[in-house]
């Protein structure tokens, strides 16, 4: 050991922190790799600078006030970015509700109760509805999800419940209920693949306790529902994440209208369906910096919202030694 | 006493019933997708459809210049992606040590979660703007930033399931650890490294979003790198959000043969590794 330290010695500082082994081959290998690495970095580090330079125009222009105006009129040239959270979140929101349920629902009957033979085909089948491309869940969304809703449900909820705003206002088949439901269909299969994994990383020996203790089938789960929160939580928000910024699908069915209205079934719009429908038209520089704005909000969203869910995931499979292969 | 038990059972088996219902709803919801598309999009497939390219309204056409061009797109971003990929599933699994490669995973995992329309805005502002037009290779480029998280999560998971053993062996008989990694470890990690290829191929053949404004679209077929390129997933918007039922029954078969794709390399996959997953 003492020989390899004094023939290291003879190595400058930085050449034995990137080849401990001392090997030329070893350090041009570790530096390439080492780059590569950092080059992922340098791009998201270049993502945040490229998109704040682009929407400088608009930043100088608005200033804190994007945020909070509803004026969304390009000929005016004036832009608030209001009814785009607006759309963004409601939408999102409306999806969790749908979908959070119904993935806990399929994560705990394929890691609790279904045979193995049942669980894993199963299991693949749901994961290839997170495998459908956003534009073909819009193709269907126009043309099978969005003539249902205008021809049976909403006539049918606007019948019994228009006294509560959410079920008022013109039927047309595109807004947010169309958008919020076809965007669940598409973060169920990702939250119940996660919340999966996190009900598979709970040692057995709960359920065993539970079930020594006399409890029925349902309330041992409800013991390793608990023990999974933290994890389940991750799992929604990184289903949250998702939904913030999926655009084709939403774009297609959701009207596309910035205006910001309680009702279910008035147009909406998101901050990713106004870049992906505007963009290509915007007339002029503060048209396209404001468009870019929208997406450094959007980026800085998410990426906020995908750390933290990968922090609360990544702290309940990293203590059983599981990976979170699903995310 | 006994009739809380008898609530209890009940709770339990409607509570468990209820959980096969979500889940059998999630199935038949993937199954009813599949067959509508199929039902819709067969009528409208033909040679013609698949060889030509778009015509105005009445004269036929297809998407034979989108289905090249979306070849053409993944050719391009898997010659990009791929390497810096793998790349970085290497450093993550062979090289990195603390601190800083927790932050480059967080970073790759958190690339992963951005939205693809922030990608192609990205790139729109560093290949679009200084070139002054759409072109195939920025298509290409937004595609690759999406690809290169996937390839390189995957790759680092297939190469931590390497045993020492093989590390330590080869390490023993005095290769330097750049040979015991490209000539030991990626050759035995190697059929998991290309099914998560694979899967990272199939996801991005489906994206729309970053390429609305960086390959942009055209009705030609390509005959340059540097010029805006057709791609089935924009082709398949810009019919399906069209006024024409002409266009729209194209929309629903070109959606057919995007499926095909994506979900046929899917399926591929899962059998080609039924053994190696779970």
């Amino acid at each position: 050991m003492s020989a390899v330290s004094e023939k290291f010695g003879a190595y400058s500082t930085w050449r034995r922190a990137i080849s401990p082994t001392g090997n030329t081959g070893d350090a041009v290998f570790r530096f390439l790799m080492l780059l590569v690495a950092l080059l992922m970095v340098g791009i998201v580090l270049a993502m945040v600078i490229a998109l704040a330079s682009e929407s400088m125009p608009s930043l100088r222009q608005f200033g804190f006030s994007f945020l909070t105006s509803r004026d969304w009129n390009p000929v005016k040239g004036e832009f608030g970015a209001l009814p785009f959270l607006w759309g963004t979140i409601a939408s999102s929101i409306i999806a969790l509700l749908i979908s959070v349920p119904f993935s806990i629902g399929i994560a705990i009957f394929l890691v609790e109760q279904a045979p193995r033979y049942i669980a894993r085909p199963v299991g693949f089948l749901v994961e290839l509805l997170a495998a459908i491309p956003s534009v073909v869940y819009g193709v269907w969304g126009i043309f099978v999800l969005a003539p249902i809703l205008r021809n049976y449900v909403e006539p049918g909820l606007a019948k019994w419940f228009s006294w509560i705003p959410l079920f008022s206002g013109s039927i047309t088949g595109y807004g947010l209920l169309t958008g919020g439901i076809i965007l669940a269909i598409m973060v169920t299969p990702i939250i119940s693949a996660v919340v999966r994994d996190v009900l598979a990383a709970v040692p057995g020996s709960q359920r065993e306790a539970a079930l020594a203790l006399g409890a029925t089938k349902w309330e041992m789960i409800r013991v390793v529902l608990v023990n999974g929160m933290p994890g389940i939580t991750g799992a929604v928000i990184l289903g949250l994440g998702r939904a913030l910024g999926e655009t084709m699908a939403v774009t297609m069915v959701i009207g596309n209208r910035p205006e910001i209205s309680f009702s279910l079934f008035e147009p909406s719009y998101t901050i990713a369906s106004a870049i992906a429908n505007e963009f290509t038209e915007a007339t002029g520089d503060l048209y396209l910096s404001a468009l870019v704005e929208l997406g450094l909000i959007l980026f800085l969203v998410t990426f906020v919202v995908n750390g933290f869910a990968r922090l609360l995931v990544w702290n309940v499979t990293r203590q059983t030694g599981g990976v979170g292969r699903a995310a | 006493m006994a009739n809380s038990d008898r609530m209890r059972r009940a709770t339990s088996t409607l509570m468990t019933t209820l959980t096969g219902l979500c889940t059998l709803l999630a199935v038949s919801a993937l199954l009813v997708i599949l067959f509508y598309i199929a039902w819709q999009g067969i009528g409208s497939l033909n040679i013609q459809f698949l060889t030509d390219r778009p015509r105005p309204i009445g004269e036929g056409g297809g998407v034979g210049n989108a289905i090249v061009g979306s070849l053409v797109l993944l050719l391009i971003s898997a010659g990009i992606g791929l390497p810096l990929g793998i790349c970085v599933g290497v450093y993550l699994s062979e090289i990195g040590r603390g601190k800083l490669s927790h932050a480059v995973r967080f970073i790759v995992d958190t690339l992963t979660g951005i939205p693809s329309i922030v990608t192609g805005v990205f790139v729109y502002a560093i290949m679009v703007v200084p070139m002054k037009h759409f072109s195939a290779l920025a298509g290409g480029v937004a595609l690759a930033l999406i690809m290169i998280p996937i390839v390189a999560r995957t790759t680092e998971e297939m190469l931590k399931l390497v045993p020492h053993s093989m590390r330590e062996g080869a390490l023993a008989l005095g290769a330097p650890q750049w040979r015991v990694t490209l000539g030991v470890v990626i050759p035995a990690a190697a059929s998991g490294i290309a099914t998560g290829a694979m899967l990272a191929i199939a996801r991005i053949s489906g994206e729309t979003a970053p390429l609305l404004f960086t390959a942009f679209g055209s009705r030609f077929f390509p005959e340059s790198l540097n010029q805006p390129i057709a791609s089935l997933t924009v082709q398949i918007y810009n019919y399906a959000i069209s006024p024409y039922d002409e266009w729209h029954a194209q929309a629903w078969a070109a959606t057919l043969v995007l499926m095909t794709l994506v979900l046929g390399i899917n399926i591929m996959v899962r059998f080609l590794t039924r053994s190696r997953l779970r």
